[in-house]
């Protein structure tokens, strides 16, 4: 239960420029990167494999498999680092955290699309 | 510009700043106040406003004694009374005057009083901090509190060894606290960090002093 203001506060500072989507789904994050005082965009595409917390401290887990390594990174939402999220495809699950994924490679992590 | 104003706690929740840095806020309903009373030195022996935060009282809730003192100010619903001392340079407030939100800006420092929240009879642990002992390894110490002091002499516990006991429930002060936001429309002050006492708990803001 929170309040009202609280809410307005909230609504006010989120962003608005992210896209649905849900765990399973496969986003392309573009982040800020700042070199010394150079600033460029670099893109992290996986799956993403959580999504929690709410308001301002919202984040996502994305997975991807670079290299035949497993890479997890964890963005907050609303964070000004993240220049803009790209759904690149819907995936169906069953579930809302999808840590099984990181027993999984190959072919069984594979996930269907949803319709 | 007025010392101070009085609000209660919204609730916390956190920021993004342009440069990316997470700052923590506190959101505080602040005012609207109005004075309802004025002491001065001539009549009271010294300088200050009795603030009030307007808000919905039901009328039986108000005695009638108190009723009497808010009509001198031409008030009714108000439940928190606050007194705030006037400094040099303090702007002359009168009864009946309106104390708003919009007299802080963003980059000021504000100094926050509350009531901080109860924690019942707690052990030393909680209380001051002291270390415990281990939980595994065999050790039957715990969170026990050891030794209170030395045997025949002085045959005593000296006053003031802290110990375990009720905490919490007291007027706490946090100071230099920066005011990040402002919202006047909705009476909200959105300052950095936490703030003393539970949601919905009564605060007093004043102007830091340094």
């Amino acid at each position: 239960m929170t309040n009202a203001l609280l809410t307005k506060f909230i609504n006010k500072h989120k962003r608005t420029d992210i896209p649905q989507f849900r765990p399973g789904d496969t986003v392309r994050v573009h982040v800020k990167i700042k070199e010394g005082d150079k600033e460029r965009i670099q893109a992290f595409e996986g799956t993403v494999i959580a999504r929690k917390n709410t308001g301002m401290g919202e984040t996502i887990t994305v997975r991807k498999i670079s290299f035949g390594h497993g890479v997890e990174r964890i963005f907050p939402l609303h964070a000004p680092v993240i220049d803009r999220i790209e759904v690149v495809r819907t995936g169906k699950v069953r579930r809302a955290k999808l840590y099984y994924l990181r027993e999984l490679k190959g072919k069984a992590a594979r996930l269907r699309e949803r319709e | 510009m007025s010392p101070g104003i009085l609000g209660k706690k919204i609730g916390m929740t956190q920021v993004f700043q342009p440069d990316g840095q997470v700052v923590p806020v506190t959101l505080l309903k602040a005012g609207p106040c109005v004075v309802v009373q004025r002491k001065t030195p001539a009549t009271d022996g010294y300088d200050a406003v009795q603030l009030g935060l307007l808000e919905y009282v039901k009328p039986k809730r108000i005695n009638k004694p108190m009723a009497g003192h808010l009509k001198k100010a031409g008030v009714e619903g108000v439940r928190f009374l606050r007194e705030l001392r006037l400094r040099p340079g303090d702007a002359d407030l009168k009864t009946g005057d309106r104390v708003l939100v919009d007299q802080f800006k963003p980059k000021d420092r504000v100094d926050v009083t509350g009531i901080s929240k109860g924690r019942g009879f707690a052990g030393f642990v909680k209380r001051h901090h002291f270390r415990g002992g281990d939980a595994t390894h065999g050790s039957m110490f715990h969170r026990a509190p050891g030794s209170i002091g030395a045997s025949s002499f002085p045959s005593r516990v000296f006053p003031g060894l802290r110990m375990a006991g009720h905490m919490g429930v007291q007027r706490v002060t946090v100071r230099n606290l920066e005011v990040i936001e402002v919202d006047p429309d909705d009476n909200v002050l959105v300052v950095k960090g936490a703030v003393p006492g539970p949601n919905g708990g009564y605060v007093i803001v004043r102007r830091a002093r340094r």
